[in-house]
């Protein structure tokens, strides 16, 4: 049976974590190879690497990234921010990663998509939206989640979909950072309108919170971070209790 | 050990080279019959479409060498499909190590997504290839599945049964990526270069 997969988040800037993170164990806690290895060892079922490097330099040192990644983990890693064009797209698969995400581009240049899913194929293109409410609409927003755009989440994700996206990573602005749930209702809604998986991510606190992504959200991933870094959650009970909950989990 | 890993037009063959290379073997990425041929294990490793593969592998001259090895072979993802008779993606007559067909997964009831893409459950499983594994859990993509047949050596169910792993005399295959399925999938890489 498929299912259902875990995904910690990390933020990288200039190839180091961004974020504090609280593991005593590691000996470089900034350093995101020794971060993902313990997360794979650990039962994540996937990583997401965001990038927020703004330099020139940061073609070079993401690839570079990925490359250490690829050397060290044996599970599925997507790697997303900034990413433009078809070259940036083609380094960083080439380097090692599984998939690409895309996020501020595909709304600039949504044919972009329909490029990327005929050069490498829809499996490895992940659409990252950042959704916020405003006035009772679910609008997409871009640069972080700081700038509204003028379109509708639900219409954006059933359009990069029918542009050839593979995934879906949907962001509720309004719950993330909150710890205080997912955006079930929201999730429900793209994962039960849409044909290709969704990644749910904003807002897990608890793992009660997990399940009801799954359940009541229907999502097929569930992504976070902080609670993950600090330990407020340890993945492997997380699915071990999952898996009780009759939610099936790889243990 | 000489692991050759066949070079075709099919992307992320850089995880593999990866899991080998942790594995302690230093494969070779090589298009080169002569490579091929004299390497003790080969590696037909990928993600991409059918025909567009099958279409290079022609022109190259490989299809007719790969058919015809005879030290252990892998494919994986892409190579168990390309090892098939024939492929509806493309609709592309494929090498036929295998006589069966690639099939498109039908449009998905509720609740079952395309790609396949996840972790499942390779079950019913035999011979060396899953040696030392209870219906190991491995990493998936895909939108076209291998049916089950006589050499149909591990079933994966998502949305119908279909071949999750292959072997016909020295001609192994798995759909899902070993190269990303941690432990068990190692395992199942491990197993190989052990043949």
């Amino acid at each position: 049976m498929l299912t259902k997969r875990i995904v910690p988040c990390l933020d990288i800037k200039e190839g180091r974590t961004v974020k504090g993170v609280n593991f005593v164990d590691l000996r470089d806690a900034g350093d995101p190879v020794e971060l993902a290895a313990i997360y794979s060892a650990t039962g994540a079922d996937e990583l997401v690497f965001l990038d927020i490097t703004a330099t020139v330099e940061k073609r070079k040192t993401l690839v570079d990234l990925v490359t250490r990644v690829a050397q060290k983990i044996n599970i599925p890693f997507t790697v997303g921010g900034g990413i433009s064009s078809i070259d940036d797209v083609s380094a960083l698969l080439n380097a090692g990663a599984d998939k690409v995400s895309i996020n501020s581009a595909a709304v600039k240049d949504p044919q972009l998509i329909n490029r990327l899913a005929a050069t490498f194929g829809s499996q490895c293109i992940v659409i990252a939206i950042d959704s916020r409410k405003i006035q009772g609409k679910h609008i997409v927003h871009t640069h972080g989640g700081r700038k509204p755009t003028h379109l509708e989440t639900i219409a954006w994700a059933q359009e990069v979909q029918d542009r050839g996206a593979g995934e879906i990573l949907l962001t509720s602005m309004d719950h993330d950072g909150t710890k205080a749930g997912f955006a079930n209702k929201l999730t429900a809604l793209l994962s039960t309108k849409l044909t290709i998986p969704l990644i749910a991510s904003g807002g897990g606190g608890t793992i009660d919170h997990f399940k009801r992504v799954f359940t009541d959200g229907k999502a097929d991933a569930a992504l976070a971070a902080s609670i993950f870094h600090f330990k407020e959650i340890e993945i492997l009970d997380l699915k071990k209790e999952l898996q009780e909950a009759a939610i099936p989990m790889r243990l | 050990m000489k692991v050759a890993v066949v070079k075709y037009n099919a992307g992320n063959v850089q995880s593999v080279i990866y899991a080998l290379e942790r594995l302690g073997v230093e494969p070779i990425h090589t298009d080169d019959h002569d490579l091929i041929r004299a390497a003790d294990k080969v590696i037909f490793p990928g993600q991409g479409e059918a025909s567009s593969a099958m279409a290079y592998l022609r022109a190259q001259r490989l299809d007719q060498l790969l058919k015809h090895l005879e030290q252990p072979f892998l494919g994986i993802c892409i190579g168990l499909q390309l090892m098939c008779e024939h492929s509806e993606e493309g609709d592309t007559p494929c090498l036929g190590i295998f006589d069966l067909k690639v099939k498109r997964f039908p449009t998905p009831p509720e609740s079952y997504k395309i790609p396949h893409m996840g972790w499942n459950s390779l079950k019913e499983h035999k011979g060396p290839l899953t040696q030392g594994l209870s219906d190991p859990y491995l990493y998936y993509v895909h939108s076209y599945y291998a049916e089950l047949g006589g050499d149909t050596v591990g079933i994966t169910d998502y949305i119908l049964p279909f071949s999750g792993a292959l072997q016909k005399n020295n001609y192994y295959a798995v759909q899902a990526h070993p190269e990303k399925s941690s432990t068990d999938g190692q395992k199942i890489l491990t197993n190989f270069l052990a043949l």
